[in-house]
């Protein structure tokens, strides 16, 4: 599994047999194999406390988890020992379960900031302000699109935001910041059907020549509107299943349980918050 | 103290001009410097070379006796460091003051350059003052507010030019014998601004001064008076930085300000002195029937700072606020805060605290909310919430309330918190490093005070915070 299957190329986000452990040595990620490409969308379905979004944390370098074993390539190249924001500017992105507030911070301000950084790495080290004008056409793009009411880019960043307006914000981060590999940690929890449908139809229209994306969730309902090309079964720390399109279907009809290997309880495992 | 001690000096002074844009010197050529320490022999020399009435010479003899016979505070941040004896309490730096900077010497013009001053009064000010040292090298009004009344002069001058109304308001507000630093600034005061704004001018730009230290063990002592005339307007601002020295330098300055009825004056500081500047300064406003008091208050430098802006709400229906910021890096003691005495019925009070330590600093909130007798209907708010980023830093906050009137309508909240783990991952998850993610959220804390600011200031207090917290990590 260390390189796509048929093929000798090197995807672009590879975990080659990645294990991570909790700061008190609980293994929680047990071994995973996964290979990522532009214009791939992979579906990580897994019961609650099955390990995903500690593998969606430790995939953009939280300090609270530790890599024990295996690897993350990025381009081929290790981002084991790179901190969060080396992660970023190397063109991956958390869209987070709960995402943090930052009060006296505005949207549109954070946003500004994130991408002057980015660019700024980009430019090796020296500033390289976005222009005024380009970052405001892009901005009410995206939330034209994304259908982000005006206000909320004058507010503080998630401070009084209600659960759908968050999840609505990683998203518009996600097509400001323009990530090669966008993870999606439970992006469907909080969001009634409107709001789901908008977000799925942006993280739809990302997904292409210039991303890829992984999707964890617990439900199936996401994968109604984000079709993802390929589906991984999770449990216990492990991808126990992969197909296509259908193993989700499979999922829905008939449970986690067929898939989790004997002696394993469904609710046992990480911790998912 | 032990801890500073124990290292190389150098070594010291490295690590804070890392940090600290405006640790350079020029060498000029002073007109006069005085000899070190204080005595009344030095009183006569300073007030020979202003040439000021015998009232003031008077003034300043009575004041430094009150000095001498007053005790060191036994309260607030450890000043056992200052040795009084080994300080210059007056330096001339030039003949005589211009209203072009290109006349200024050319060492001296070009401290100004670099701190950007002649460029800020052409682009947003509506005056300027620059103090060097001991003297205001530099001052200028825009000529149509002259032509209103305006009157924006140093202190030196204000006493020479308009006699009467120094006279009539000098020392009111604060006595000189207040307390023992106030008695120092009233003993060998020099510089500082004299402002008039006549009934109904409201000046729209600010009008700022700056004061730069250049030699090392000065003392510098301004003193400043502003009237804000019945429904007249004024934004005063100050900035000022020095030079990085081994051995310590005194800022004492004494600031009085009277509103007249349904008057505005809002004053602004910039505090930026290098980490080995005591920076200890009274400040008190008077507000009258409807006037409008707000001290906005940025602490970013110097070594010890106290410093606590007060407002006396005088007539019926005043209004004060004070929004303080303080931030303690390694080595600072910023206690700050503010004041606020209800003397009259109906008034109300706003008073704002935003507090940071890091890297061993001390930061902190002393605060006074008195509500007299008489002062019914009184309404109040204080706010005062610390941000402490290490867990070498250290935050104290105290909050003295004095309520002698039932029918007050009083509020309090205090809040302690630490950068969390969680927060900054999420913004360094977005490519932020650890610096621009913890800058960004001591920027957003701040924010309740900045965007009260002009949009210059903000940004200048945002890029000197982002300064401070830059160089404390990697």
């Amino acid at each position: 599994m260390s390189t796509r299957e048929g093929t000798n190329e090197v995807a672009l986000l590879e975990l080659r047999n990645l294990h991570v452990a909790l700061e008190d040595g609980t293994e929680i990620v047990k071994g995973v194999d996964l290979a990522v490409d532009l214009n791939e969308k992979h579906a990580i379905m897994g019961p609650n406390g099955s390990g995903k979004s500690t593998l969606a944390y430790a995939l953009m370098g939280h300090p609270a988890y530790e890599v024990t074993d295996g690897e993350i390539l990025l381009d081929g190249e290790s981002l084991v020992d790179e901190e969060a924001d080396e992660r970023a500017r190397r063109g991956l992105f958390l869209a987070f379960q709960y995402p943090h507030a930052i009060p006296g911070v505005t949207v549109t301000s954070f946003l500004r900031s994130a991408i002057n950084a980015k660019r700024k790495a980009a430019n090796g080290g020296e500033d390289d302000p976005i222009p005024v004008k380009e970052f405001r056409t892009e901005l009410l793009a995206a939330m034209e699109q994304l259908k982000v009411p005006r206000e909320l880019a004058q507010r503080y960043l998630n401070d009084g935001f209600s659960g759908g307006e968050k999840k609505r914000v990683e998203i518009l981060q996600m097509a400001m910041l323009k990530p090669r590999i966008a993870i999606l940690d439970e992006t469907d929890s909080g969001l009634d059907i409107d709001a789901l449908r908008v977000v799925a139809g942006g993280v739809n229209e990302l997904v292409g020549s210039t991303m890829g994306a992984v999707v964890i969730t617990h439900y199936q309902r996401i994968l109604n509107y984000i079709q993802p090309d390929h589906v991984h079964v999770f449990a216990d720390g492990r991808i126990v299943a992969s197909g296509g399109p259908e193993l989700a279907l499979e999922l829905e009809e008939k449970g986690y349980d067929p898939f989790i290997p004997a002696g394993v309880a469904s609710e046992s495992g990480g911790d998912e918050s | 103290m032990s801890e500073i001690e124990t290292r190389d000096e150098n070594e010291i002074i490295r690590e804070i001009r890392a940090e600290y844009d405006y640790g350079w010197h020029v060498d000029d050529s002073p007109i006069y410097k005085a000899p070190k320490g204080l005595s009344h022999e030095l009183i006569d020399v300073i007030s020979d070379h202003k040439a000021e009435p015998d009232w003031m010479r008077r003034f300043r003899h009575e004041s430094l006796d009150f000095f001498h016979a007053r005790p060191m505070p036994s309260w607030g941040a450890d000043l056992s460091g200052i040795d009084f004896d080994n300080i210059h309490y007056y330096l001339k730096p030039t003949e005589k003051q211009a209203d072009k900077w290109e006349d200024l010497p050319a060492e001296i013009l070009d401290t100004w350059d670099r701190l950007g001053i002649p460029e800020a009064e052409k682009k947003y000010l509506a005056g300027v003052g620059a103090q060097y040292e001991s003297e205001v090298v530099y001052h200028k009004l825009q000529e149509d507010l002259e032509r209103q009344g305006v009157i924006f002069l140093d202190m030196d001058s204000g006493l020479r030019e308009h006699p009467e109304l120094v006279q009539q308001y000098f020392a009111k507000v604060i006595p000189q014998n207040d307390n023992k630093f106030a008695a120092l600034n009233s003993a060998v005061w020099s510089g500082g601004s004299f402002i008039y704004v006549p009934k109904g001018v409201r000046i729209e730009m600010p009008l700022q001064a700056y004061f730069r230290i250049n030699a090392e063990n000065m003392g510098q002592f301004e003193r400043t008076l502003i009237i804000v005339d019945e429904d007249a307007y004024v934004h005063y601002v100050e900035g000022c930085t020095a030079p990085i020295y081994s051995s310590d330098s005194l800022h004492s300055a004494v600031v009085e300000i009277i509103v007249h009825k349904g008057g505005r004056c809002r004053y602004t500081t910039i505090q930026n002195w290098s980490n080995n500047v005591y920076n200890l300064v009274t400040k008190r406003a008077v507000a009258h029937e409807n006037a409008t008091m707000e001290w906005v208050d940025g602490n970013l430098g110097s070594k010890v700072t106290m410093k606590y802006p007060a407002i006396w709400l005088m007539g019926e229906g005043a209004h004060g606020e004070v929004l303080s910021i303080a931030f303690a890096g390694k080595g600072q003691h910023q206690d700050a805060g503010g004041k606020v005495v209800h003397v009259a019925p109906n008034t109300t009070s706003v008073i704002t605290s935003k507090s940071i330590s890091k890297n061993g600093g001390r930061g902190g909130y002393r605060g006074l909310l008195e509500v007299g007798k008489g002062a019914t209907g009184t309404k109040s708010k204080v706010v005062c919430d610390a941000l402490i980023l290490d867990e070498d830093s250290r935050s104290d906050t105290y909050p003295y309330i004095d309520v002698k009137e039932n029918d007050v309508d009083l509020g309090h909240e205090a809040t302690v918190s630490k950068i969390g783990e969680e927060q900054l991952f999420y913004l360094m998850s977005r490519g932020l490093s650890e610096g621009e993610a913890s800058g960004m959220i001591v920027s957003g804390f701040v924010e309740p005070i900045t965007k009260e600011l002009p949009l210059e200031y903000a940004v200048e207090m945002n890029r000197l915070i982002q300064l401070q917290m830059e160089g404390s990590v990697g």
